[in-house]
């Protein structure tokens, strides 16, 4: 912090300079000093159960010095960058001109985007990978938005929404298998039960606000979690369930025989069908939930929970009830996430717990918080940014998760109001004035 | 009777680790208000560096065990209290004033960062070691039932009860402990008095990380294993017990660890070992629900 005294002041003289060199070399030593004794143990030594199932270890200490480097040149790159940069400015005007074009960008995004979402199939016909990968991206685009509902517009913090997929999966899984009901049928089954166990978390906590809220969901979501685990007879602990049934087109299943999909149709058989035919429900279940949103946001309960997301306190002077406006958020969060859990099951036709753990919550409030928490458009392309990027690293797998939660820090120090950050209210006087994100006022929750 | 008379044991040495680290959850959540989602990964690297020293010293043809643990203890207490003043450093202090979300969802991120760090550092698999600390008495002996207390269960024990005696006598006693008090209280107003806001907030840190990684080695020493994903379970369980005591409150953190390794620890024992967390969690829930300031806690008045 001393650096910015040094280095903003008008001239750069001789003394200072030298100073500044100084500074960053200190930093940067102190650094490194910090990361060999963090790193030392951790790092510089490897342990591993020997054969007889004694401990041994060896040494890594070329690692060790990599890493070491590796943060003394970091430390003096950030540090040279920030008195490149010198100290943030607080407000960037943007002139009217771009910022006309960039309001024109922002109109037209959506409508490109969804095109180009219902062209995927057709583009990538051969490439099947893709296609699984948009399927991948759409189902986190729907949970996203999902958990917007309640994070986003209610204000409420969810760590444990990844209960209300787990119910919805188990759901579809447990009654195809169990009594033979179609996908078609168990899809609002899964819905309305997830929207239930919704209602049911929602009632205890009504009382409870922020980080007391959060924890609370977080618990919920690991009891869910660990009764699929050992309710063996039920759901088939740790191994799952398996065999689910494979959707069908309304009926017509996607197989190779007469009756199949493509027999009727006249056309060559070909896996690829089932996958096309999957996108789409996909494609559809997200536009559903999207335009559902759309439309609460401007219905009263909708416009109660913007009022609870701002202050509590005062929605409840102006008379809102917030025990119906908050179990509905829930049940309709929860809804959309059972929707998602049922087609994850049909999809995958195999589940079981190690889908539904605090990791896959967390990475879906991540989508919310990095598309700007309220911001419909926000979700879908922060869906599209992580869950892509987790494809694109494929190959290191072991650090996927490393570096996701590196850059949910550095994304809360950088941009703690997410990628898209700005709020538009859904109410306004006359004109509608977007307010830049650092300006609103956090939920309460 | 017997029976009992055990599980009572094995509760309290069980609560006093979450009590350790449900301290550290306490603290911080007293200065800068914030869940430290990564204190029960901090706990898991105490562990795992406390196992590493041990291995390394019994390698050196070490044999002296209470300078062995001695060592252990210490190295562990230091380097895991460096990680608690970096996790600070680098993911909290620059959030100090943003929104209140934010702080939350870092913590969470280092909490990830930390779990797969020592997952690639150390691998996936679970490290055994073996019995460091052999032996103990027997208690009570009928009907062919013998309530035993080991020397590895003493330890902790009286390790617990020292350090808390130490961690009480440096909260109330020294300078640090009344800068770390005015900082809880009003934070402005102690920096307008002359108390260094940013080292204390480092200290509280620095010290729940050192409990933590005290927690850790007495984990190790009892359980004699470590893997990287246990912060996760017990970071949760001792946040449980922070708050069923009373966050905030410091002898609360304590009492409330021993009751929830007394619930386990009953539970496991009456009912199914199966669901023991599941307790656990809806202890938390009930709690936070019924008696929202916990046991020892002072009601948070909410101003407009």
């Amino acid at each position: 912090m001393d650096s910015r005294v040094t280095v903003a002041a008008p001239e750069l003289t001789q003394a200072s300079r030298r100073e500044a060199i100084i500074f960053i070399l200190k930093k940067a030593v102190i650094s490194a000093l910090v990361a060999l004794l963090l790193f030392s143990l951790m790092i510089g030594i490897r342990t591993e159960a020997g054969p007889t199932g004694q401990l041994i270890y060896w040494t890594r200490f070329d690692d060790l010095a990599t890493i070491v480097a590796v943060v003394f040149v970091g430390s003096i790159v950030i540090e040279l960058l920030r008195q490149w940069w010198g100290p943030a400015p607080i407000a960037t005007a943007i002139p009217p001109s771009v910022q006309r074009a960039l309001g024109i960008a922002g109109k037209a995004l959506p409508p490109v985007l969804l095109i180009f979402a219902l062209l995927v199939p057709i583009v990538f016909y051969d490439q099947r990978y893709v296609i699984d990968t948009g399927i991948q991206v759409l189902t986190y685009v729907m949970l996203g938005w999902g958990l917007n509902v309640v994070v986003g517009l209610a204000g409420l913090l969810d760590l444990g929404y990844v209960a209300f997929y787990a119910v919805g999966s188990y759901s579809y899984a447990l009654l195809a298998t169990n009594f033979g009901l179609s996908f078609w049928v168990c899809l609002p089954l899964a819905g309305i039960l997830a929207a239930c166990w919704g209602v049911m978390l929602g009632f205890p906590v009504l009382r409870l606000r922020g980080d007391y809220l959060a924890i609370v969901t977080l618990a919920f979501g690991e009891i869910i979690r660990l009764v699929l685990v050992n309710w063996q007879s039920l759901t088939g602990g740790p191994n799952g369930v398996s065999g689910i049934p494979r959707p069908s087109f309304f009926g017509i299943p996607f197989t190779r025989d007469d009756d199949g999909f493509a027999a009727r149709l006249g056309i060559d058989f070909s896996p690829t069908h089932r996958i096309v035919f999957l996108f789409y429900v996909i494609l559809a279940l997200a536009l559903l939930t999207n335009w559902v949103t759309i439309r609460l946001r401007s219905l009263p309960i909708g416009r109660a929970w913007e009022a609870l997301r701002e202050d509590e306190v005062a929605s409840r002077a102006l008379g809102i009830n917030i025990t119906t406006t908050k179990l509905t958020a829930f049940a309709i969060g929860a809804m959309f996430g059972g929707f998602a859990g049922a087609f994850f099951a049909t999809r995958q036709g195999f589940i079981s717990p190690e889908s539904f753990t605090f990791q896959e919550s967390a990475l879906v409030l991540a989508i919310v918080v990095l598309g700007g928490m309220g911001s419909q458009l926000g979700v879908a392309l922060a869906a599209l940014t992580l869950i892509g990027g987790f494809e694109l690293f494929r190959g290191f797998d072991q650090y996927r998760m490393l570096v996701f939660g590196m850059a949910m820090v550095l994304l809360m120090i950088w941009r703690p109001r997410g990628l898209v950050g700005h709020r538009a209210p859904t109410v306004f006087l006359k004109q509608n004035t977007a307010i830049s994100s650092e300006l609103a006022r956090e939920g309460r929750g | 009777m017997d029976y009992f008379a055990q599980q009572l044991i094995n509760g309290i040495v069980l609560g006093s680790i979450y009590g350790l680290i449900a301290i550290g959850y306490t603290m911080v959540y007293g200065i800068v208000g914030m869940i430290n989602f990564a204190h029960g990964d901090i706990f898991m690297i105490g562990g795992f560096i406390a196992l590493i020293t041990f291995l390394i010293l019994v390698s050196f043809g070490l044999t002296a065990i209470p300078l062995i643990l001695l060592i252990v203890l210490l190295v562990s207490m230091a380097i895991t209290a460096l990680y608690g003043w970096t996790v600070e450093r680098i993911a909290y202090r620059p959030l100090r004033h943003s929104f209140r979300l934010a702080p939350m969802l870092s913590a969470i991120g280092m909490s990830f960062v930390l779990t797969n760090f020592s997952q690639i550092s150390q691998g996936a698999r679970v490290k055994p070691i073996p019995p460091v600390i052999t032996g103990g008495h027997s208690l009570l002996e009928s009907n062919g039932f013998v309530v035993r207390l080991s020397n590895a269960q003493i330890i902790v024990v009286l390790t617990t009860i020292v350090l808390l005696g130490l961690f009480t006598w440096l909260v109330s006693r020294t300078r640090l402990g009344r800068d770390m008090r005015a900082c809880e209280q009003d934070q402005t107003m102690a920096a307008l008095l002359g108390v260094d806001v940013d080292r204390t907030i480092s200290m509280t840190f620095v010290i729940g990380a050192a409990l933590a990684a005290v927690a850790g080695m007495m984990y190790l020493l009892y359980y004699g294993l470590v893997d990287f994903y246990m912060g996760f379970v017990a970071g949760i369980k001792a946040f449980t017990a922070a708050v069923l005591g009373g966050i905030g409150s410091l002898p609360g953190a304590m009492l409330g660890g021993l009751l929830i390794g007394l619930i386990e620890t009953m539970w496991s024992a009456y009912f199914s070992v199966e669901y023991k967390d599941v307790a656990a969690f809806s202890i938390l829930i009930v709690v936070l629900i019924f008696l929202p300031t916990g046991l020892l806690g002072r009601p948070e008045v909410e101003k407009v």
